[in-house]
């Protein structure tokens, strides 16, 4: 993209996306930072003048004592992404591989993406069915002679939801890695002396980092902001910064500290993709990103 | 050796042989011949069904690639994308966890050797074909195998740099004593390189012996053929040195068996033209059909009644018996030397 000449012949193609991420995302995010610095004024509206205090009340300043309840719910909800992200890692990996190199890889692409087709609202009221107290779960627990278990509501209903909602966003950009892969540079590593291990390590993985590093985000940020999950089954005893948030522009009707939240949850994430990019770019890994 | 595979496919049907301590040794046949199979199962990436692979004399069947005294060098180069130049050709002897001197003292010997110091730093798809090939060579000889197995490693490249780069194997070969085993299907990089050569089809070996006597005694219509072009006549003996063909009665040099029937197989370079009949043996007339200008010969298409022929004489511009060249549609004669006769079985 150097001389003029390209700029305009890139623009009918890039006027269109341009134009839509002004109006969805730059314009309204603009609009959400200016929020977070006024106050909520009558009627539930915002008004001004500026102020810092939202962001001095999310980091539990501006009280008499310091009190992290927000603090401890952001740490909470990167706990949840960052589990939740390890788990599907560690289940969606070798699945990848599973897919990729069976000969119905198809029937189990298609079972991968088969949960989109229903609500998403409604596969996670499904979970309400197995885990509650008369639920599928313990149903079949019972008629194999153990107790029931309590799950729902609990914070281990939550996670195994989340792993649920979210594998296939890693599964999908990690096979399309996968199904690429130049098997012939394992043998080179072979070759070369390297064992089973190594010739993982330097010739399968390196790979595969394009699609687990997509993946990654895709899991990542969204789990990290989720509150439909926590909410349905928590019932409201999970709360997360997700839940924050949307109880800010919803019931509590305080935009201007809704907007604050959202901004530092942004912040925190944008922080970690920066570390992350910084680290990549060491490594020479910055095609990746 | 055999080796089946998964459907059936039987990939390599019988084969033995034996390579030399310190030689060029060429497979060549047509793609699915078995060759690369033959060197994978030397590698270690393939197991055969039966048949031991010795190297040195120990038996290779529980070694696994990592352990066995050889490299290749893959067709497609099989570089790390991920590594520079260096990394990549480092990666053998990390792996062996040589002390990092050793493998930088090692690496600057191996750069110079296929001359390519000064690009360490690249990544393999900043390289040109010959780069790569060059690199994929060093991160295998840097290792020092016994045995170097090269997978057509000329196959990607254009004709100047394969000729090039033919030459400067053949160099390193003998500079290193190494024993290379070398696969391709091109017939003229086999003649050219290999001390000794084996000729493949459906997973047996054809031929096996020195280039010049594959070329010059071929043991079967498909070798005769293979291994450039050949002149292919039917006959059969009527006695120990004369046959009968379409042609006419042909005289060889060969001890043949009387009744027996042979495919007489003559190089087109070896029929001789003459515009007057020779008072030879072997002499057949024939119309000039059509003729190839290919630069440094002319190829003629002759009729020869129930067969076609071919020959090709050098474009020297002499007008001697040999060289002189003929117009479309003229009545020649074509003498097929007696001594230049192979009689092949069948």
């Amino acid at each position: 993209m150097g001389s003029r000449g390209d700029w305009k012949k890139l623009l009918p193609t890039a006027l269109p996306g341009a134009a839509w991420l002004v109006a969805f995302m730059l314009l309204p995010s603009l609009f959400v930072f200016y929020a977070s610095f006024l106050q909520r004024g009558a009627n539930g509206w915002i008004s001004g003048p500026l102020t810092l205090s939202n962001y001095l009340r999310f980091l539990g300043l501006d009280g008499e004592s310091f009190d992290p309840l927000y603090l401890k719910i952001l740490w909470r909800s990167l706990l949840l992404g960052g589990v939740t992200t390890a788990v599907v890692v560690l289940l969606g990996y070798p699945f990848a591989f599973f897919i990729a190199l069976s000969k119905r890889k198809n029937l189990l692409l298609l079972l991968v993406v088969l949960p989109f087709w229903t609500n998403f609202l409604i596969r996670v009221y499904a979970w309400i069915v197995i885990f509650q107290r008369r639920g599928v779960l313990n149903a079949f627990l019972a008629s194999v002679g153990f107790n029931p278990l309590h799950l729902y509501p609990s914070w281990t209903a939550v996670y195994v939801a989340t792993v649920y909602t979210y594998l296939p966003f890693l599964i999908l950009p990690l096979y399309a890695s996968v199904e690429k892969i130049d098997w012939t540079l394992l043998e080179a590593a072979y070759d070369l002396g390297a064992g089973r291990l190594r010739g993982f390590f330097h010739a399968i993985l390196p790979q595969t980092i394009a699609g687990l590093v997509s993946g990654v985000m895709l899991v990542f940020i969204p789990a990290v902001g989720t509150f439909v999950i926590s909410d349905l089954l928590g019932a409201g005893k999970t709360v997360l910064i997700g839940n924050v948030i949307q109880q800010q522009f919803g019931s509590s009707r305080d935009w201007a500290f809704g907007s604050a939240a959202a901004f530092v949850l942004m912040a925190v994430v944008l922080l970690g993709l920066w570390i992350y990019a910084r680290w990549a770019g060491e490594k020479g890994l910055e095609d990746l990103l | 050796m055999r080796k089946r595979f998964d459907g059936g496919t039987q990939a390599l049907d019988g084969v033995t042989l034996q390579v030399m301590a310190g030689e060029f040794f060429s497979l060549l046949g047509p793609s699915g011949c078995g060759k690369t199979t033959l060197l994978r199962i030397l590698a270690g990436f393939e197991n055969p069904d039966e048949g031991v692979v010795r190297i040195n004399g120990q038996d290779m069947r529980s070694v696994p690639p990592y352990r066995r005294p050889l490299n290749l060098v893959f067709q497609n180069y099989a570089l790390f994308p991920h590594m520079n130049v260096y990394d990549n050709i480092a990666f053998g002897l990390r792996m062996k966890r040589l002390p990092a001197s050793e493998i930088g003292s090692r690496i600057s010997w191996v750069l110079d050797l296929v001359d390519i110091a000064g690009l360490e730093k690249r990544r393999p798809d900043e390289l040109s074909g010959g780069q790569k090939q060059r690199v994929a060579l060093a991160r295998a000889l840097v290792n020092e195998p016994d045995v170097l197995l090269l997978d057509e490693p000329l196959g990607a490249l254009d004709y100047k740099l394969r000729k090039q780069l033919q030459v400067e194997l053949m160099n390193l070969q003998e500079e290193l004593g190494l024993t290379f085993i070398y696969v391709t299907h091109d017939q003229e990089e086999a003649l050219v390189m290999s001390d000794r050569l084996a000729v493949m089809r459906h997973g047996k070996i054809e031929q096996l012996d020195f280039p010049e006597a594959v070329y010059e005694r071929p043991t079967t219509r498909f070798v005769a053929q293979f291994l450039g072009a050949s002149n292919l006549i039917p006959a059969a003996a009527l006695d120990e040195s004369r046959t009968t063909t379409p042609l006419g009665d042909l005289a060889v040099k060969e001890a043949l068996a009387p009744g027996r029937r042979y495919t007489l197989s003559i190089r087109p370079e070896k029929l001789r033209l003459h515009r007057t009949r020779p008072p030879r043996a072997n002499v057949v007339p024939v119309r000039v059909d059509d003729i190839i200008y290919t630069g440094a010969e002319n190829q003629y298409l002759l009729d020869a009644g129930p067969l076609e022929l071919i020959a090709y004489t050098l474009n020297a511009d002499i007008q001697e018996p040999g060289f002189e060249e003929f117009d479309y549609d003229e009545n020649v004669f074509a003498e097929l030397p007696p001594e230049n006769l192979v009689a092949i079985d069948g």
